[in-house]
């Protein structure tokens, strides 16, 4: 059984996972193929192993990284996580053997694929979570709501938070990913999570044009989305016009989300 | 009502555009009782223009109506172009509701000369003044400091700033002095210096007393045009060199000459391009002096005052210097290594940190984002051949433009292309 290689089947969440490395040192299973609960491989491995979630297990595994890391590390752990990639699940399960397999730190061993791996995958996230703090266009609604309706990569909603509590303290604002189905919404004291209906804020949610509320909005949305539009213009140097550079910075599918970029048929 | 402020914003947006800084990172300001705004320490870039470039603050002059007649500059005395200002509180409304809405990280605000420094310093004044008291606004504020202006007035616009800039303009005083008779280096150079100092003193005094003022946490910063006069680089780089260490600026910009005045024969004609490849090895130069432990002197000097337009200045200073290399990763120190062409300081702490725990094989320097192909004439590596033949510069120079051009030297090049 040692160096068989077998196949864990887990559900894609922090606890599934940290359950999963909780079961292969209760079983020395050190050789494992991760797999999503929802994947249609199976019968590819003749073990395939069911792992349930378990808050206690999940428990353990994590105070044990803790001790085991620096809170660097751990950040990128969690970050690495957020990429919701099966590829990065299975280099934080590979690197977390890797951790505990060895007697002194290996945290900046870049030598080993899944250490490289995670600060890799923690670089896209990080630059996922500039983006939407960069990118987030609120508009105000009639009854004083700054709502912002985006689609990140990855779910990098949890790291934001922070950053927007501490810059908008009054003022309430709502950050709603319409891909992962879940919202963070401010009151101006605490942030709550929320889900909606996006398609029925949104019109142009389903066509890919740019973004169409249908709500109604304060009085004086119209003249600053225009006076944006028109800044954005006028700060334009035709004569070193750089699409190329413009492109690369400002990828076209975030483009409907913002209200400089315009969208139309 | 809406008519006039757009008309206003667009005409004192694109005056303010030739002002190339946008950033808006270190500042360590943080909202306070509940206010509105936090300066983020690395800055964000919300938005780009068409032109690439990176749109963090609303910058915007206070007015276009200038008493100088610099010739370089689109809101000179002489040019008929339509002439507008901004209340203090337009501009208040116009920095507060693009925040809110996460348009921008702040304000730039720059300005014509109107009336008189003093009086154009003191309105700038104000409307910082009302964003900071009257708004709770600890959003960003890079704030213009007037030539001339008097000190007590710069003094105080630091308390309420994060950063202040006042722009050299030319790199040259002859230069200065043939576009802008106005103006003077040593002018620029005294407010630098009041500032300056005035950072000085506090943080001593920080030592002694707990609460001290937060005074342009950011630091100050300062601009030169070039390729309008006949500077060469190396009196850009030494000019830019000096500011660093004599008046601590945190950054030096370059600005490729747009031409923009049809009058002035000395001047280059309208039309024609604006040196952009000039400009970026300019600042590739300007990043060797500030992050990878290059001297000036190194990269332009009296036998070599103009950068290489073909290649990169680092990889030219390691051209120069073939007795440096080959550099061997497993024992060389952090300094060396990044000063191998291919090496950025990212992947050169890597190496420094994974080589503790086994040799450096040329297998991972690709992995870790090592340019090989460039760096590969410079190194050893544990699995790199016992005997490599000894390249000539010329050989190695040849070998690295063949092997395909930078990605962006057509976008930069000042030649014209014949579209296919």
């Amino acid at each position: 059984m040692f160096n068989d290689e077998v196949a864990y089947y887990f559900d894609g969440s922090m606890v599934g996972l940290l359950s999963c490395i909780f079961r292969a040192f209760q079983f020395k299973e050190l050789q494992v193929r991760l797999c999503l609960n929802d994947a249609a491989q199976h019968g590819l491995f003749a073990d395939k192993i069911e792992v349930s979630n378990s808050e206690l297990h999940a428990e353990r595994v994590w105070s044990a990284l803790q001790k085991k890391l620096s809170s660097s590390s751990l950040r990128q752990f969690y970050f690495a996580y957020l990429s919701e990639s099966l590829d990065a699940y299975q280099h934080l399960f590979n690197y977390c053997i890797y951790v505990f397999t060895s007697h002194s730190s290996i945290e900046k061993n870049y030598s080993h694929p899944s250490v490289l791996a995670i600060s890799q995958w923690t670089k896209k996230v990080g630059r996922e979570k500039h983006r939407m703090e960069a990118f987030i266009r609120f508009k105000k609604t009639k009854d004083e709501l700054f709502l912002s309706l985006v689609r990140p990569d990855f779910n990098v909603l949890p790291l934001i938070q922070s950053h927007f509590k501490r810059r908008y303290q009054d003022q309430r604002w709502l950050i709603y990913d319409e891909k992962r189905k879940f919202g963070l919404y401010y009151d101006l004291k605490e942030i709550h999570e929320i889900s909606l209906e996006a398609s029925k804020v949104d019109r142009n949610l389903k066509n890919g044009m740019s973004q169409s509320f249908q709500l109604e909005l304060d009085e004086q949305e119209i003249l600053y989305d225009q006076l944006w539009k028109d800044y954005f213009k006028s700060v334009n140097i035709t004569e070193r016009q750089n699409i190329k550079l413009h492109v690369q910075y400002l990828p076209k599918r975030y483009w409907r989300y913002l209200n400089e970029k315009l969208i139309e048929y | 009502m809406s008519d006039r402020i757009r008309e206003k914003l667009q005409i004192l947006a694109d005056a303010a555009k030739y002002d190339v800084s946008c950033s808006s990172s270190g500042s360590d300001r943080k909202n306070k009782d509940k206010g509105l705004g936090d300066a983020s320490h690395s800055g964000i870039c919300h938005s780009y223009t068409e032109d690439g470039r990176c749109v963090s603050l609303l910058k915007i002059l206070f007015s276009n109506v200038c008493i100088f007649d610099c010739a370089y500059c689109v809101s000179r005395r002489s040019n008929d172009v339509q002439r507008a200002a901004f209340t203090v509180q337009e501009v208040v409304d116009l920095t507060i509701n693009f925040y809110r809405r996460n348009y921008i990280e702040g304000l730039f605000l720059s300005s014509g000369i109107f009336k008189s420094a003093d009086h154009t310093m003191e309105r700038m004044l104000q409307v910082v003044k009302k964003l900071r008291l009257e708004e709770n606004f600890n959003g960003y504020i890079h704030l213009k400091t007037i030539p001339g202006a008097s000190p007590e007035l710069i003094h105080e616009a630091g308390l309420y700033a994060d950063r202040m800039s006042i722009n050299l303009e030319m790199p040259t005083e002859v230069g200065l002095k043939t576009f802008a008779p106005e103006k003077s280096h040593q002018e620029v150079q005294k407010d630098l210096g009041l500032v300056r100092d005035r950072l000085i003193q506090l943080k001593d005094e920080r030592q002694i007393i707990k609460h001290v003022p937060k005074y342009v946490p950011a630091g100050q910063t300062t601009q030169m045009v070039v390729g309008a006069h006949q500077e060469s680089d190396q009196d850009v780089l030494f000019m830019a060199d000096k500011h660093y260490k004599e008046f601590k600026l945190k950054r030096v910009y370059f600005s490729g000459y747009i031409p923009i005045n049809t009058e002035n024969n000395y001047l280059p004609a309208v039309g024609s391009a604006p040196p952009l490849l000039r400009e970026n090895r300019l600042y590739q130069s300007d990043w060797l002096m500030r992050f990878y432990g290059f001297q000036v002197n190194e990269i332009v000097n009296e036998k070599f005052p103009n950068l290489d337009l073909d290649v990169d200045p680092k990889l030219s200073w390691a051209l120069r210097h073939p007795e440096r290399f080959p550099v061997d990763l497993n024992r060389a120190d952090y300094q060396m290594i990044l000063r191998v062409p291919g090496i950025g300081v990212k992947s050169a702490k890597k190496i420094v940190q994974a080589r503790r725990f086994g040799k450096i094989h040329i297998d991972l320097l690709k992995k870790l984002g090592v340019a090989y192909q460039r760096a590969k004439f410079f190194i050893h590596c544990e699995d790199s051949p016992k005997f490599q033949k000894e390249l000539s510069s010329s050989f190695i120079r040849q070998q690295i433009l063949t092997q395909g051009s930078s990605k962006y030297v057509q976008q930069l090049s000042p030649q014209l292309s014949l579209g296919f």
